[in-house]
């Protein structure tokens, strides 16, 4: 992507610019309609309508959301610290953002082609935490500081199972890179890594059950380490006002609200990739029919986006079904349950892929 | 360890199917009424804004009596004779011009005792609740039918007949007053 562009334009800034601009109009676009469907699934599955006021069928809402957040004051307590305060949605919002960085849209859409993809992720997701807490500490409010130490508990203990599911995966397909691991699972829907991988085999068979307990298990860590319902005690709205970003307001309260969509994306992104094909077809490619080869890279990115787009509505669906966990048996759930099952099938996955 | 797994399996089974009714209620129509654009059916007896068909009026003040909190203001001159003040619609012939009806809906509380005792039918309840204001006088709403004009020429009209009747009256005792009433026993 950025060679292509380097090439085009022959200028290192431009060419930079323009690659980072792709992830960047996703994650707004991620937010935008999000904050819309979220309202709207969230109406429909308890019997009401949602916005309906602004354009057809209140398509605009989130439109008239921002202009109105635009619109806001900057109202800041006096007993804070500035500087923290300040930096906290900046730095909430990069490792989100940075999370981009490494995730193949298409195979021709990555922005970096780094061989330790997953690793990187993994990693930089990590700053969101510093971020939280930085927010939930400047605030100078009791309610902030407990979302604030009640996310980075949670974060940091369901990062574990998802690193040993990853490492699994890792494990499995032996490579690290996130374009490879979408390239592994070629097109159509058998080849994916939740029926088994790719190769045709008693391996592929012996796998599939442990996949679906891998692809759980990453499914409900990932849900944590975003802070959605179940998992939403850091900024659960009925106790602790909004938690660690209780405070803030205007832009800075909509940059800790675009990074929460981001990461939605972002952790869905990852589970595609791991699982689901990443950018692949499930169904094989029209480009491949017409023997157009222009097309396949714009229909990677569309089902990309696609599945990405669907494991945030199963998210949504949660967070509609389910109440909210307490800290112990969040805690349990993760210590106890996770943990132990990931463990257990990280050590069944490395014998079945010794065979 | 039998509970262990048990446990793990009901959570797993649990979520599905509370996945599963969420995902009903999806497409289950929406309960919502959309109020301004549709308008719930209003019950047969309700009570809202009153309204006085003052053509039927006959200025008899029964329903500002019968008002708990005095919200309605009447006033009334008489006709003077040979003038024609129309009839009901039931056919009473009227007498008094009502020179003021008003009902102050701020401090109405929509009892409906009011409508009982009218003996023509003229004050009853509409269907009308949206009538909110910025200003609260502008709850006063007055039901008379007479310009300013026309009551002061009612007004100057009777206290004329009035005058008249005074002097006629005047006139016929003056003789009266000249010879001492016979006394009586």
């Amino acid at each position: 992507m950025y060679q292509y562009f380097y090439n085009l334009l022959g200028n290192e800034i431009a060419a930079t610019l323009i690659t980072a601009a792709v992830p960047l109009v996703n994650v707004l676009l991620v937010a935008l309609i999000g904050v819309y469907l979220e309202r709207k699934v969230s109406a429909h599955m308890q019997d009401r309508l949602g916005p309906m006021r602004t354009g057809w069928h209140g398509v605009f809402q989130t439109i008239a959301d921002f202009i109105k957040m635009l619109q806001k004051e900057d109202a800041v307590s006096t007993e804070i610290d500035k500087k923290l305060y300040n930096l906290a949605p900046v730095l909430v919002f990069t490792g989100t953002f940075a999370a981009y960085a490494a995730i193949p849209f298409s195979s021709q859409l990555i922005g970096s082609e780094a061989e330790v993809g997953i690793f990187y992720v993994v990693a930089i997701s990590s700053l969101v935490v510093a971020g939280i807490l930085m927010a939930g500490w400047s605030s100078n409010n009791k309610y902030s500081l407990l979302g604030a130490m009640r996310s980075a508990a949670q974060i940091v203990s369901y990062e574990i199972p998802t690193a040993i599911v990853i490492l699994s995966m890792v494990m499995l397909t032996g490579t690290l890179s996130l374009d490879k691991f979408s390239q592994m699972q070629t097109a159509y829907f058998w080849n994916w890594n939740i029926f088994g991988g790719a190769d045709f085999g008693l391996v592929k068979f012996l796998l599939i059950p442990f996949m679906i307990v891998g692809f759980i298990i990453v499914f409900i860590s990932t849900l944590a380490e975003v802070n959605r319902t179940p998992f939403d005690i850091p900024e659960a709205e009925s106790e602790l006002v909004a938690g660690y970003f209780t405070e803030y307001c205007g832009m800075k309260w909509a940059m800790f609200m675009l990074s929460e969509y981001g990461n939605m994306f972002a952790v869905s992104a990852i589970v595609t990739i791991l699982f689901f094909g990443g950018y692949q077809s499930p169904v094989g490619y029209v480009g491949d029919l017409l023997g157009a080869d222009w097309m396949i890279p714009l229909e990677q990115g569309f089902w990309f986006i696609a599945k990405g787009w669907f494991f945030i509505f199963v998210q949504m669906w949660l967070r509609w079904t389910l109440p909210r966990l307490r800290v112990d048996q969040l805690m349990s759930l993760c210590w106890k349950y996770l943990i132990p099952y990931a463990f257990v099938n990280l050590i069944i996955i490395g014998f079945i892929s010794l065979i | 360890m039998k509970q262990y797994f048990k446990n793990t399996w009901d959570g797993i089974w649990t979520v599905l199917i509370g996945m599963k009714i969420t995902f009903k209620h999806l497409f289950t129509p929406a309960v919502t009424i959309q109020y301004p654009d549709v308008k719930v059916k209003l019950p047969d007896r309700v009570r809202n804004r009153l309204y006085v068909n003052i053509d039927d009026c006959i200025g008899c003040d029964q329903c500002s009596r019968a008002c708990p909190v005095s919200c309605i203001e009447i006033e009334t001159v008489k006709g003077v004779p040979g003038e024609d003040l129309g009839t009901t619609s039931n056919g009473k012939k009227k007498a008094l011009w009502v020179t003021k009806f008003n009902i102050d809906f701020a401090k109405c509380c929509y009892c409906q005792l009011c409508v009982f005792p009218c003996p023509t039918e003229c004050i009853y309840m509409t269907d009308i609740y949206e009538f909110s204001e910025y200003d609260r006088n502008n709850f006063v709403y007055n039901f008379s039918a007479l310009t300013k004009e026309e009551i002061e020429q009612k007004k100057i009209n009777f206290e004329k007949f009035q005058a008249e009747k005074e002097a006629q009256k005047a006139a016929a005792a003056k003789p009266k007053t000249d010879t001492p009433p016979a006394a009586t026993n």
